[in-house]
């Protein structure tokens, strides 16, 4: 049980740095996901706040005691890896035993732990088992089994169901889901899926080139992105970010574009040059008064809905109707961009305008 | 289409095939079988032309091998009186007696010290060296992984003269020491090579778990390294072991006395008349029998498979 506070965390591989300044809090028990693309620097800040990688400055506190500079096994947490390493060499039992074995417990009270854990993760019947003919999802239970049965401060995980088959991804991401619920330890997680990081997580960390962009809880992230990065790396399909020329006062309740005036929610900050306006597919409506006009390049049936993509003066902009809204291609018709969700970026640094909607979420971190 | 075919291969391909194999084994196996064969033949059966594949055996050239003798005259033998064991008996049909145990026994130890020591010194070294090569970040890591090969890229033989001028001076000339330090490092590079392969294939997460349930790095390494490269630590050991036992020039050069091993020993058993092919194929046999077991012994570890399928890249 711990709070983890990072404060700016920094690693530099040689003159290569991987992760640059990043400052961020998770709280007790809360599943928390680090999410971005390849190479961002992810896995390098889990393993600095595990301690298999010393920062070259900052500070990482676990549960209040700073351990930036201590050794991995004085931090009390647990590590799942990828690859699982599990030892090949041992059976499942010998394998979750084995971080009890190093502490120097008693046999009984580890064979008493052992048991607990395997009856928690439904694997009391390949203890025996040696770990090579395991299944994947066999393997990655025996590798939370090594995981929790330290009753560590925090589990990280490094992409623990990148291993996995994709059917079996679901069903492993509830288990472990239903498993934090029920322990209730802090977690960090190490994702670039962004849609398992919206359903699994209570809170994520949205970072890029080593610098995050933004965290918060899933929904706050998806409606109120704080840089144009967030809201285009989260989101199937991803906000549309229409660029144009301009500029807004502080105080103003909606902008021009091109001729055609857009309500959005207050800004309190104003700004000119290029700018970036930015809307959820969702957000937009069909409207034949509207004088945003786009024409039909496509639609994609998707079930439930559909996501129709236009060609509007800013480029292509997707839009999520009803499955049953008959949309033909060719023809040209108003969009209405819905007021209340509406974000403002400037363009230059990508950064979103603080405005009434977004300001509760923009100024906590 | 996969590039070749998975029917079963008919008969008469398999007769050939299994023919083919026999005859080379034959082909391989049978100057072993000759030199066994002829360590149990008399001095004359030995050299017998045509040679003798049915021979009548006898331990002649083991006794020989194993004791010094001497000519006796009549009057000796009789105040002797009849022999008193096997091996007298057969020494008396040549006229001679046993005046003592041969030196064999003390070269072929010499053999075992120099060749075990070496290859563990080597195999030790070369963990250790492979361990820090693979795992941490080393100053001119290539510039001294290939320093380390060049050392091989000739026959060691060609820096002989220096060696012997070097040992001389440090009174190494001789010794049991000076043997396998020679050894060692003309292993080495061998043996780094070999293991830092071995090494780089187990993942880093294992000593990483490791670390984070609480072991030491020396712990990890001891551990869950050591386990897991046992397959390379067993066929390294059996090659350098393979290469110091059967080194023959440097030992020639190097030893004479005290620490001479086998290899340059067993050719000085044919003796001035030059006849006694028995005891030296006697010697030889017996020669081989310790790197056999060494490897037999080891064999199971040479099995790859153990960490198979632990890991999903
Ligand atoms: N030991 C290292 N030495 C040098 N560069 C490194 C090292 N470890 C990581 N890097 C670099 O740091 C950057 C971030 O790496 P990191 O592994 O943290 O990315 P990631 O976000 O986990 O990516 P992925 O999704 O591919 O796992 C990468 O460009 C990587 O090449
Ligand atoms: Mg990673």
């Amino acid at each position: 049980m711990a709070q983890i506070v990072i404060k700016n965390l920094r690693k530099e591989f040689g003159a290569f740095t991987a992760v640059q300044g990043s400052s961020f809090t998770i709280e007790d028990g809360e599943f928390f996901m680090l999410l971005g693309p390849s190479g961002c620097g992810k896995t390098t800040t889990l393993r600095m706040i595990a301690g298999l990688e010393l920062p070259t400055s900052g500070e990482v506190y676990i549960g209040g005691e700073e351990v930036g500079q201590k050794r991995a096994s004085q931090r009390n947490i647990a590590f799942v890896f990828q690859m699982f390493a599990l030892y090949p060499h041992m059976n499942v039992r010998r394998n979750i035993a084995y971080p009890l074995v190093s502490q120097g417990m008693r046999r009984a009270d580890v064979a008493r732990k052992v048991a607990e854990v395997a009856r928690i993760l439904g694997i009391e019947d390949i203890l025996h088992r040696p770990v090579g003919g395991l299944s994947g999802g066999d393997r990655q239970r025996v590798a939370l089994g090594r995981a929790i049965v330290r009753d560590p401060a925090c589990f990280l995980m490094d992409e623990p169901l990148g291993a996995l088959d994709a059917e079996f991804r679901e069903r492993m991401a509830e288990e472990l889901r239903a498993l934090h619920d029920r322990m209730g330890t802090t977690t960090v997680y190490v994702t670039h899926d962004q849609l398992e990081a919206m359903q699994m997580g209570d809170k994520i960390v949205v970072m890029n080139h080593g610098v995050v962009e933004q965290f918060g809880r899933p929904q706050e992230l998806y409606d109120w992105p704080a840089t144009t990065f967030v809201a285009d790396f989260l989101g199937s399909p991803p906000m549309n970010l229409l660029r144009f020329s301009g500029s807004v006062a502080p105080d103003a309740t909606e902008v021009r574009v091109n001729g055609a005036t857009i309500g959005m929610p207050a800004l309190r900050e104003g700004a000119g040059g290029e700018l970036v306006l930015g809307v959820r597919p969702e957000h937009v409506h069909l409207n034949d008064a509207s004088a945003y006009r786009g024409c039909v390049l496509a639609a994609e049936y998707l079930g439930t809905s559909q996501i129709a993509t236009f060609d509007t003066a800013h480029g292509h902009v997707r839009v999520r109707l009803p499955a049953s809204t008959r949309v033909a291609v060719g023809s040209v018709t108003g969009l209405d961009l819905d007021a209340r969700t509406l974000s403002l970026f400037r363009a230059a640094d990508g950064r979103a305008l603080v405005s009434e909607g977004n300001e509760g979420v923009l100024c906590h971190g | 289409m996969s590039g070749y075919s998975i029917s079963e291969p008919s008969a008469r391909q398999k007769w050939i095939a299994g023919a083919l194999v026999v005859g080379y084994a034959i082909l391989t196996v049978l100057p072993l079988i000759w030199i066994i064969a002829t360590g149990f033949k008399t001095p004359n059966d030995a050299i017998a032309y045509p040679p003798k594949v049915i021979f009548h055996p006898t331990l002649e050239g083991y006794v020989n091998l194993f004791t010094s003798r001497a000519r006796a005259t009549p009057d000796m033998l009789e105040k002797l009186g009849p022999p008193t064991t096997w091996y007298d008996t057969i020494v008396r049909q040549y006229d001679m007696i046993i005046t003592g145990p041969s030196r064999y026994g003390q070269r072929f130890l010499n053999s075992v010290i120099i060749g075990f020591g070496s290859t563990f010194l080597s195999v030790f070294l070369g963990t250790i060296a492979a361990y820090a090569f693979s795992r941490f970040k080393v100053p001119l890591k290539d510039d001294l992984m290939f320093f380390i090969l060049s050392t091989r890229m000739m026959p060691p033989i060609a820096v002989a003269i220096p060696i012997f001028l070097m040992y001389r001076a440090l009174g190494l000339n001789d010794t049991q020491l000076g043997m396998i330090l020679l050894y060692t490092a003309v292993n080495l590079s061998l043996s780094v090579w070999l293991l830092k392969g071995f090494i780089d294939e187990i993942p880093v997460e294992y000593e990483e778990a490791a670390l984070i349930d609480g072991y030491t790095r020396f712990q990890a390494f001891w551990k869950v390294v050591l386990p897991q490269a046992a397959t390379g630590i067993a066929s390294t050991s059996i090659f350098c072991l393979i290469f110091a036992w059967n080194e023959y020039a440097f030992a020639t050069l190097l030893t004479s006395g005290t620490a001479q091993t086998a290899p340059p020993f067993i050719p000085t058993i044919i003796g001035v008349a030059g006849k006694d092919w028995p005891a030296v194929a006697a010697g030889a046999t017996l020669f081989l029998i310790p790197v056999m077991v060494f490897t037999i012994l080891l064999r199971k570890h040479l099995l790859r498979g153990i960490t198979f399928g632990a890991v999903r890249k």
